[in-house]
């Protein structure tokens, strides 16, 4: 029932979001945006996470989604919203399906290290090529959604309320699978990967399947950011983006599907305020701030939610 | 008739070491089987062959008229085996009865169990009813790393029992027990099985236990079956003896 809650109030913040970023000030509603899109990069990192996996190399799905939409931009003039993140989570969830097929052989240290190399190939093909914009990357202009194109003013308030429709979707489906027998077998395959196959169910498959949907995910979340800064470049799948999701998913924690956006939102305002009143020394506030939640809470800051819903 | 369970020839050696050496033994429908053996004598060796945790080096063995030598676990277990372990293989951090509910829901939700909720009506219900016939419903709210051997071993079996297989291999279920233990274990595992007409195979070094539940008994020793027969001849057999349970047993003490 917690967890039904968890959607309820989900959809509660959406449709709040989706209405007030007509009113907010911009400033908060492109924060809102990006944070809500890293929360969806996040939250397939998580999906991971659960079986005992941390991906380092996240980023490679979320460049891949941003350069998808970039690229159809690009060469195809495509400025669909809807297309893009479509387009988006497809080509990132097939790359994650033919190289899962490798990843999900390996485990620990092995995994994190993997998927950050493959992330890093990335980052050198894209630095490296000219057709894909090299080290400057290239711009994306303002999206539409079905048809509709808002005013330059209205855009990032439209796409605010499109990302807060995605991120619900997402969380919704994600939720429904984490509630099923496979969706079971992430915490299963992390205790005891033996008992799973001697039931009948392929270790490899189910960690494939969770490879993919993190993939998917992560072109989500790559596509709306594209859509929302109006620019991609390497940088986006490099090792220190990377670095980032886990980040975040150490500030969120992994208890409810809502806690890696609700921990995004924490961590980019936490990075506005810091990059704006210590602009010398903003990773250290950060680094500060990732020391405390480790020491003080250890299942990230949803377990904030849990312990004040157990005291009632 | 044809067996259920029929190996022939098999081997397996690890390096220089064998530790199995041209085991053949056929099993029919509704047997229970004990397994004795000194350390090292090839029994779980022997499990682990027809569950398909290691392939045999050589020999075959087949189930219920099909070829299933050197096949991963599973499709053993889609075949109609399945198997406890010596150490209870089990997920620590939850609690008995999700052991079982999870077991369950990889048994009937098929291969991709990705949109109906583990925690249904049906399922539920089926878990309870598991968890009640194996006398561990007591301990469903209890997490499975922290309960005693003795109920851990029965988690385990009971979720060895969710396909309602047709041959169910014991690994030493009575293993790190209290003596008490054994027998109440014992007990409910094969009153448990009873109605589902299964055929048990079970590793044992106790002999008042395999006298008193087996129908039959295989002794292994270096790799080899050295006596196959009703469990009072071959706890009476001279080599056994010597072997493998040692002089100070007495046939007929557990009478």
């Amino acid at each position: 029932m917690t967890v039904d809650r968890t959607i309820a109030g989900l959809c509660i913040v959406a449709v709040a979001l989706a209405a007030g970023g007509f009113f907010v000030p911009a400033w908060m509603v492109f924060i809102g945006v990006i944070s809500l899109a890293k929360g969806l990069v996040v939250l397939g990192l998580v999906v991971l996470w659960r079986t005992g996996l941390v991906s380092f190399g996240q980023s490679l799905y979320y460049a891949l989604g941003a350069y998808a939409v970039g690229l159809a931009h690009l060469y195809w003039g495509m400025t669909d919203a809807f297309v893009a993140v479509i387009l988006g989570m497809a080509v990132a969830g097939f790359v994650a399906f033919v190289i899962g097929f490798l990843l999900a052989r390996y485990r620990d240290l092995f995994f994190a290290m993997l998927s950050l190399a493959f992330a890093m190939i990335l980052y050198g093909v894209l630095v490296k090529s000219e057709a894909l914009g090299s080290t400057d990357g290239f711009v994306i202009s303002v999206p539409t959604f079905a048809g509709f194109a808002p005013g330059a003013d209205a855009a990032q308030a439209a796409l605010l309320a499109f990302t807060a429709a995605i991120v619900l979707a997402s969380a919704y489906l994600t939720d429904r699978y984490q509630k099923s027998t496979a969706g079971h077998l992430t915490t299963a395959i992390r205790d005891n990967e033996i008992r799973v196959e001697y039931l009948g169910f392929s270790v490899r498959r189910a960690i494939h399947v969770k490879y993919v949907l993190a993939g998917i995910l992560g072109g989500a979340g790559g596509a709306l950011v594209a859509m929302a800064v109006g620019h991609i470049d390497p940088d986006m799948a490099y090792w220190t983006t990377a670095g980032e999701f886990v980040f975040v998913a150490i500030l969120s924690g992994t208890a409810s599907v809502a806690a890696p956006f609700f921990g995004s939102i924490i961590f980019e305002v936490l990075r506005s305020y810091a990059m704006q009143y210590a602009a010398h020394f903003w990773h250290m506030v950060l680094g500060v701030a990732l020391l405390l939640i480790i020491m003080f809470l250890p299942d990230g800051l949803w377990s904030l939610f849990r312990k004040r819903a157990r005291a009632h | 008739m044809e067996p259920l369970l029929d190996v022939q020839n098999l081997d397996k050696s690890f390096g220089s070491i064998v530790a199995a050496a041209d085991v053949n033994v056929a099993v029919a429908r509704d047997e229970i089987v004990g397994i004795i053996g000194a350390n090292g004598a090839g029994k779980t060796t022997f499990v682990n062959m027809v569950t398909g945790y290691i392939k045999p080096s050589r020999g075959t063995i087949r189930f219920g008229g099909r070829d299933i030598t050197g096949l991963p676990p599973r499709s053993v277990i889609a075949a109609g085996i399945s198997r406890s372990f010596q150490v209870p293989q089990l997920f620590a951090t939850a609690t008995a009865f999700d052991n079982v509910l999870i077991a369950l829901g990889i048994a009937r939700d098929g291969k991709f169990p990705v949109w109906r909720p583990l925690r249904r009506a049906d399922l539920v219900a089926a878990a309870m009813q598991i968890l009640e016939r194996f006398s561990i419903a007591g301990h469903r709210d209890q997490l499975a790393g922290q309960v005693s051997q003795g109920v851990r071993k029965l988690i385990d079996i009971a979720m060895a029992t969710v396909h309602r297989p047709q041959l169910l291999l014991l690994d030493e279920p009575t293993s790190g027990v209290s003596v008490e233990e054994k027998f109440a274990i014992m007990d409910v595992v094969v009153a448990a099985l009873r109605d589902q007409k299964v055929t048990i195979l079970f590793v044992e070094h106790d002999m008042e236990v395999v006298a008193r539940f087996a129908t039959r008994l295989l002794a292994f020793y270096e790799g080899t079956i050295v006596a196959d027969d009703v469990p009072q001849r071959v706890i009476a057999d001279p080599q056994v003896r010597r072997y493998i349970i040692g002089e100070r047993y007495r046939h007929g003490a557990n009478a």
